[in-house]
């Protein structure tokens, strides 16, 4: 095996990095992948909660890189999914303790034996998103329809671009179709149009996201969402199918009855 | 929706989108609009130098392609006759 590492990130907090991780990295473990998730955010480490791991935690990615443990042994396996493991981040350590040296050992070490790594990077584009991306062979950029969460992400691209890393693929999430549909909401083509890099995933805003963190259970293990259907084609088209996107529009009754209609 | 908006159908996704598209320009080459105006005073005062040129007709900006930017100029010179006449 030679595991490839994809790198979550985007320039601006909330956006969903997070939930992305959990996710995919589910998606990608129920189809029977080893996937490993690395927390890069140091000093606020958050999915392990999202993943409902947080209570099984003994050491984190410091105590691999300082030594004071094997690898294996901060993995934590999922016991739902037995091919599914999460490195934690530290949570009470300085965030210069990680270097993007240490995470190339460490993706390295881990690629022999797993089919993906997947690192959540933290917000911003200073030490941690450096460590996050360093070993990279993807990166995936999340991204809102909002002024502030698209202009984020643009200076992103523009860094990895500086960098010389390979091109970035984006998930357009929270998505609210029907807020597009009236006009008060960039649609995905405007999104495109304006970061110009290839859209690998659309995530409809979807209450279930709160409530599969609420319950630390990731969507895509259960609820038949939209969201977690929309994680699960991300997840496809990471490991090479043509999927096609979602149909998002929320249709009023004329258009569903027209639709019914059509269809006889 | 303000009652401006409503009549000129205006919906604010289009405005978010103009203006990110110049914030976006602005922010991947680091020009500031002043930056770019002391430019096109600058390459006037030059060109003037050499070739008759009405600065009110002159356009210096910034255009996109995918994801480069490109600085365009575009400035008319007087017709030679016109020159003669004045």
């Amino acid at each position: 095996m030679t595991g490839k590492v994809i790198t979550i990130t985007s320039g601006k907090g909330g956006v969903g990095k997070t939930t992305t991780v959990a996710n995919l990295a589910v998606a990608l473990a129920a189809d029977g992948k080893k996937v490993v998730c690395i927390d890069g955010d140091i000093g606020l480490r958050n999915l392990d909660v999202v993943m409902g791991l947080e209570n099984r935690i003994v050491y984190d990615i410091v105590d691999i890189v300082e030594g004071r443990c094997k690898t294996r042994q901060a993995m934590i396996r999922d016991k739902r999914l037995p091919e599914l493991f999460l490195i934690p981040a530290a949570q009470t350590r300085d965030k210069n303790a990680v270097s993007p040296s240490d995470m190339v050992r460490l993706c390295d070490e881990l690629r022999p034996d797993v089919d993906w790594i997947l690192i959540d990077s933290p917000a911003g584009i200073e030490r941690g998103f450096r460590n996050a991306i360093a070993a990279a062979d993807k990166v995936l950029i999340v991204t809102n329809p909002e002024m502030s969460a698209v202009r984020d992400a643009d200076r992103v691209v523009g860094l990895l671009e500086a960098e010389e890393k390979n091109a970035p693929s984006l998930i357009v999430n929270r998505l609210n179709p029907s807020m597009v549909k009236r006009g008060d909401m960039l649609s995905v083509d405007d999104v495109y149009d304006l970061l110009r890099i290839d859209v690998i995933g659309i995530v409809p805003e979807d209450e279930n996201v709160i409530v599969a963190s609420n319950k630390g259970v990731p969507l895509t293990i259960e609820a038949r969402s939209k969201a977690g259907l929309a994680f699960r084609n991300i997840a496809r088209r990471l490991n090479g199918e043509q999927v096609p996107f979602l149909e998002l529009e929320s249709q009023g009754l004329w258009e569903r009855l027209a639709r019914l209609a059509g269809r006889k | 929706m303000s009652f401006f908006e409503r009549l000129t159908g205006k919906k604010s996704a289009s405005s978010a989108k103009e203006r990110l598209q110049l914030v976006l320009i602005h922010d991947r080459v680091d020009i500031t609009p002043a930056v770019l105006e002391a430019l096109k005073e600058e390459l006037l005062a030059v060109i003037s130098r050499h070739v008759d040129i009405d600065p009110s007709s002159v356009h210096v900006e910034l255009a996109t392609e995918g994801r480069s930017q490109r600085l365009v100029a575009d400035i008319p010179i007087k017709p030679v006759a016109r020159r003669r006449a004045a």
